[in-house]
């Protein structure tokens, strides 16, 4: 599906907003799937999925669907620096999560199974904001779904933080676009800013456009840090190999 | 742009809109009755612009002597279905009840909410926070950002909420005015104020057909499919699943290239893998009689939006006829906004500037008749 030419696809900086087409995401979305798979390989595996198709559609493409990666297990780390979530974290991370293949806090719960939460997250486009969403449901180890308290207990001591300062902009509960269940959500409405500065400031530009199959690998890199999921280094620098 | 006279004067399709309210008889789920005789029914007129659990005051003192106990978790089911709390009562009537049920007949539960299939509701100020970010969806969609939305004045806020809360139009379109979502490209609107309804009806006609504004609208389409043809809408199979409906929250956009844009080509844009080579049903379509109060703004509606000249309906009939072909796999058999079943060739910025939810979206539902493959 992905071929290189559209992996170089860039929008143009001076007049982009931060925003992406349905098309641009799925570019983006697979390459990100590519490269987590890579460099993430002892974790569960992200993969695109095809929105189920509605009745009255005959079987088509698969033009539209999400990216999922499930069964993500995490416990929850006591450490008050694994909310931090700075690059050069991230870079520790990085190096040594080659070794065993986990980022910092998603590592399988050994010591305290009863503890551990499983997580699955989908990355959804919405049309409205034109931005990925990320959609997200966790459970216990016995399959009880969590609830919003349990999560906020089960993710980093900052994120938790802010979302109780708020509350209502963070996570909300909403149907799931695709699957019609209630989901937790981060809500994508300051998306389009914040991707905009990151482009702009930190991964610097250097051809003057901004490389759609980047454009997750950045986004997750900021949602991910809710989880305290990080983008391992190699996943950052692997764009200038290509 | 508009001038702020404009922005705040109700259309009379808007007041219709705002005054429509549908008439439900709510009984209590048997499961919860612990008295004998088990209570009467609770007859209540709801806001179609309203939501359902907003009615719980009034309803909770017909059933509460008679609950088990435990702490209320409120939800309503329509024979079998748990409806979802933030749509609008008037969406869920028009969804749901292929033919208008008068009074609607729904359940009330007090306990055991359904957390799998519905997101939870802590009352009235769930349904706020879901409007107001309704409402910066919508502002997002229009102007590309939620700036007015979210640097509201706290005072503002709560006015246009109670506005809606109250069902208050002239309330709402003046606090709403300060939020700058007009959508413009609508000349066709009959103010309240204007004079003569007929002269003005009659010099809209050319407008109608006009070129309106570019822009993004905020749309949430409501899509059911039936197997069955069906000539008659009492025949429509109930929704005994969410699975059933499509949901698509996808803004229209409009593309100023010149021509009219009807909303019929706003559901085609939606719904592109309908339409391979064919238009929308129009004359085929039966009107409903509308619920009390409604009636007439039914007639009105229909008569005013689709203000065209007989040459073109003519035309357009001509197509429908071409390039309706039942060996198509699908047909839209019925479009609903507000409790009436506007015509295919109506401007869509008549729709969206009379027949829009406060939220600034247009909730649409349409009914698709699927044709059974006949090998696969």
């Amino acid at each position: 599906m992905t071929t290189s030419s559209k992996n170089q696809r860039k929008i143009y900086k001076s007049s982009w907003d931060g925003t992406l087409s349905r098309d641009e995401f799925q570019v983006a979305a697979t390459s990100f799937a590519e490269r987590w798979n890579k460099f993430n390989s002892a974790l569960p595996q992200f993969s695109w999925v095809a929105r189920p198709n509605p009745p009255y559609l005959p079987p088509t493409s698969q033009a539209e669907g999400y990216l999922a990666v499930e069964n993500v297990i995490m416990s929850r780390t006591d450490e008050e620096s694994c909310g931090g979530g700075d690059y050069e974290e991230g870079k520790e991370v990085t190096s040594c999560s080659d070794e065993d293949g986990f980022v910092d806090i998603a590592t399988l719960a050994q010591n305290h199974d009863h503890a551990s939460h499983h997580y699955d997250f989908h990355v959804v486009y919405s049309t409205s904001y034109r931005v990925p969403v990320l959609y997200f449901r966790a459970y216990h180890s016995d399959g009880q779904v969590l609830i919003l308290d349990d999560v906020e207990k089960s993710i980093p001591v900052n994120s938790a933080k802010l979302l109780m300062e708020s509350k209502w902009t963070f996570i909300t509960q909403e149907d799931h676009p695709y699957l019609n269940r209630p989901w937790y959500t981060l809500h994508p409405c300051g998306t389009s800013e914040w991707m905009k500065l990151l482009f702009n400031n930190e991964l610097g530009v250097a051809e003057g456009g901004v490389v759609v199959a980047k454009y997750l690998v950045s986004w997750f890199s900021v949602v991910g840090q809710v989880f305290g999921l990080k983008i391992p280094f190699g996943m950052l620098v692997s764009f200038g190999e290509l | 742009m508009e001038s702020k006279a404009a922005a705040t004067t109700a259309t009379e399709a808007q007041k219709y809109v705002w005054e429509g309210a549908i008439p439900l008889q709510i009984h209590l789920h048997h499961s919860e009755v612990t008295t004998l005789p088990p209570p009467p029914p609770a007859l209540i007129l709801a806001p179609r612009l309203g939501y359902l659990p907003l009615l719980v005051p009034q309803i909770k003192p017909f059933f509460s002597s008679t609950l088990p106990p435990g702490v209320d978790t409120v939800w309503f089911e329509y024979k079998g279905l748990p409806l979802k709390w933030y749509i609008p009562t008037g969406v869920l009537y028009d969804l749901l009840c292929a033919e208008p049920e008068r009074p609607w007949n729904l359940t009330v539960h007090f306990r055991g909410y359904p957390g799998n299939i519905l997101t939870p509701c802590e009352g009235e100020d769930s349904i706020k926070w879901s409007f107001i970010n309704s409402l910066k969806e919508a502002a997002y969609i229009i102007n590309g950002n939620c700036k007015s939305v979210m640097n509201m004045s706290q005072s503002d806020q709560s006015e246009l909420w109670q506005s809606v809360l109250n069902g208050n139009l002239e309330t709402y379109l003046w606090v709403s005015s300060k939020l700058k979502l007009g959508l413009g490209g609508d000349d066709f609107s009959i103010k309240l104020n204007s004079s003569s309804l007929k002269s003005r009806q009659s010099a809209n006609e050319a407008d109608a057909s006009g070129p309106i504004k570019a822009g993004r609208i905020p749309v949430r389409l409501y899509v059911r499919s039936t197997n069955e043809d069906f000539d008659d809408v009492e025949d429509v199979p109930l929704v005994d699943s969410w699975d059933k409906v499509s949901y698509i929250n996808r803004p229209v956009e409009i593309h100023d290239n010149g021509k009219a844009f009807t909303l019929g080509d706003a559901v085609k844009s939606l719904l592109p893998e309908l339409f391979p080579n064919k238009s929308l049903p129009s004359d085929n379509m039966c009107l409903p009689e509308g619920e009390d109060g409604e009636r007439s703004a039914l007639e009105d509606t229909s008569n005013t939006g689709s203000a065209r000249s007989p040459e073109e309906t003519g035309e357009t009939l001509r197509e429908h006829l071409e390039s309706c072909s039942l060996s198509d796999t699908a047909e839209v058999k019925l479009i609903r906004i507000q409790g009436i079943e506007p015509k295919p060739e109506i401007p869509f910025a008549w729709v969206v500037n009379n027949l829009m939810n406060p939220e600034h979206y247009i909730h649409i539902s349409v009914h698709v008749r699927v044709q059974e493959p006949i090998t696969e």
